[in-house]
């Protein structure tokens, strides 16, 4: 029980918009949590302010959006812009979902990190937030 | 809002909901940085009722949580929550869920709900649960509600942190004999018996009266009551004729359907001014004081004793393997880096 200050990383799932397809987003979420993560879970039909004032209240170290509705050239920058206005521009945004391969590009230069297509292992979401979610630094 | 030069007490007094955010993390991954703000805010303490809703699992503690968040939202107070869930024994990691229940209140300013996870402290809470509290009085909030983890029947921490305990039951979950249990049932400033639509409602209320007019009796009995004895925070009157005497009251709930919780908020309230009007209100406080001031000592001293066992006497997992094999004896090696303490 020696106390190690090491931080545990937290990692909020949402589901913006009004598709109503969780399936994907629990899995990844029970994934991310036997990865040993925090995983602050919202539910369904968020909109893209009510997830980033979550992520702030909870001070996650990054967001995992899923979305299947085809609307994610909106959501996920909506998202994005949306932390940056509560001064959370830090805050690592990454997402999943029935997404062209096209739009990937489009959706990087809007500031989202990483997008897994269908058929991504949970494994490899869990490898790719080890490798590139930060824990916070201690002053917000 | 404060400015850049702030420091973070004055941005965590000031609302700022980044700051205080990231102070909560801080303190819930033991960043020594933050022990030394806590002990600032701590010296000028906000003016937050503490509330505590503690019940076993899918009673509906977070439903009932987001109604009260309405509730006192509509009577223009400023609501702070914390919800607790488990952490995984196995892989440490949690999902913290709760949120999904209190959507309504996501986008309200005067709202600020923080998930926490138990990190294998057990008792229903987590171990920065009581300092995520103090950040969020700091902040001004008018009412905090504390949400416990589902809870069996013995996790009772929660009346060492809150003014007044709801313990949430609902039809069904057991017989009379259940009522009489000591624990959680025991700590409860009010009950709600949510989910009263389901049948074997109003069976669960007379149970739960059942109980309560038991420990009528018996503390009539000139001070035999066990429980009183063995009460932390139980610091009223032990005469139900006397002033001091709360009674619990029972309150019938659907959450879902938003019934009865005018009643259970008016409840609580009652709870509060009957704190107010005993001097028991003080008397938590100093029982909160106590059990955060005894939880602090264990730390210390259990860093300090595990440090020195690293140090002069072995490597814990080789002295825990010696144990096991019986080569060496647990009592003679706690014993002895105790005396070195």
């Amino acid at each position: 029980m020696s106390q190690k200050n090491e931080r545990t990383l937290r990692i909020l799932v949402a589901k913006p918009g009004l598709d109503g397809h969780d399936r994907g987003a629990k899995i990844v979420a029970r994934a991310l949590r036997d990865a040993g993560f925090e995983v602050i879970y919202t539910g369904l039909h968020q909109t893209p302010e009510m997830i980033a004032a979550a992520a702030v209240q909870e001070d996650v170290d990054g967001v995992g959006l899923s979305i299947m509705s085809g609307a994610h050239l909106t959501l996920f920058p909506a998202v994005v812009d949306a932390l940056k206005e509560r001064g959370a521009s830090d805050v690592t945004v990454f997402g999943g979902g029935i997404i062209p391969q096209d739009d990937i590009p489009k959706l990087k230069e809007s500031g989202v990190s990483q997008v897994f297509l269908p058929g991504a292992t949970t494994q490899s979401i869990v490898d790719w937030i080890r490798g590139n979610v930060k824990p916070r630094a201690e002053v917000a | 809002m404060t400015g850049k030069g702030a420091t973070v007490v004055e941005r965590v007094r000031a609302g700022d909901i980044r700051a205080a955010a990231r102070l909560m993390r801080n303190l819930d991954d033991g960043i020594p940085g933050a022990r030394a703000v806590l002990r600032e805010l701590f010296a000028r303490p906000g003016h937050a009722l503490v509330v505590g809703l503690t019940g076993p699992p899918g009673a509906g503690k977070s439903s009932l949580t987001d109604r009260l968040i309405a509730y006192h939202r509509k009577a223009g107070r400023t609501v702070g929550v914390v919800a607790v869930d488990p952490t995984s024994p196995f892989t440490g990691g949690a999902i913290l869920g709760d949120r999904v229940r209190m959507q309504d209140h996501a986008l309200d300013p005067g709202v600020f709900i923080r998930s926490l996870a138990t990190r294998g402290h057990l008792g229903g809470l987590s171990r920065a649960t009581s300092d995520v509290v103090t950040v969020l009085d700091s902040m001004g909030k008018d009412v905090i509600l504390v949400e416990t983890v589902g809870v069996g029947q013995d996790e009772v921490e929660i009346v060492e942190l809150a003014h007044t305990v709801v313990v949430v039951s609902i039809p069904g979950m057991g017989d009379e004999v259940q009522a009489i249990k000591a624990g959680v049932l025991e700590i409860a400033d009010v009950f709600a018996v949510n989910k009263a639509d389901r049948e074997g409602a109003d069976r669960t209320v007379k149970d739960l009266q059942m109980m309560l007019d038991l420990r009528r009796t018996t503390a009539t009995r000139g001070g035999l009551d066990h429980d009183s004895v063995h009460r932390m925070t139980r610091t009223g009157s032990e005469d139900p004729h006397e002033a001091g005497w709360w009674e619990p009251p029972i309150v019938k709930t659907v959450a879902t359907r938003d019934e009865g919780m005018v009643e259970l908020a008016e409840a609580v309230e009652r709870h509060r001014l009957h704190l107010d009007r005993t001097g028991e209100r003080k008397l938590r406080e100093v029982a909160r004081a106590r059990a955060t001031f005894l939880t602090i000592l264990r730390d210390r001293l259990m860093q300090g004793a595990l440090n020195r066992l690293a140090e002069e006497v072995g490597h814990l997992d080789e002295l825990a393997a010696r144990i096991a094999a019986r080569s060496a004896d647990p009592y003679e090696l706690a014993d002895e880096l105790a005396r070195r303490l």
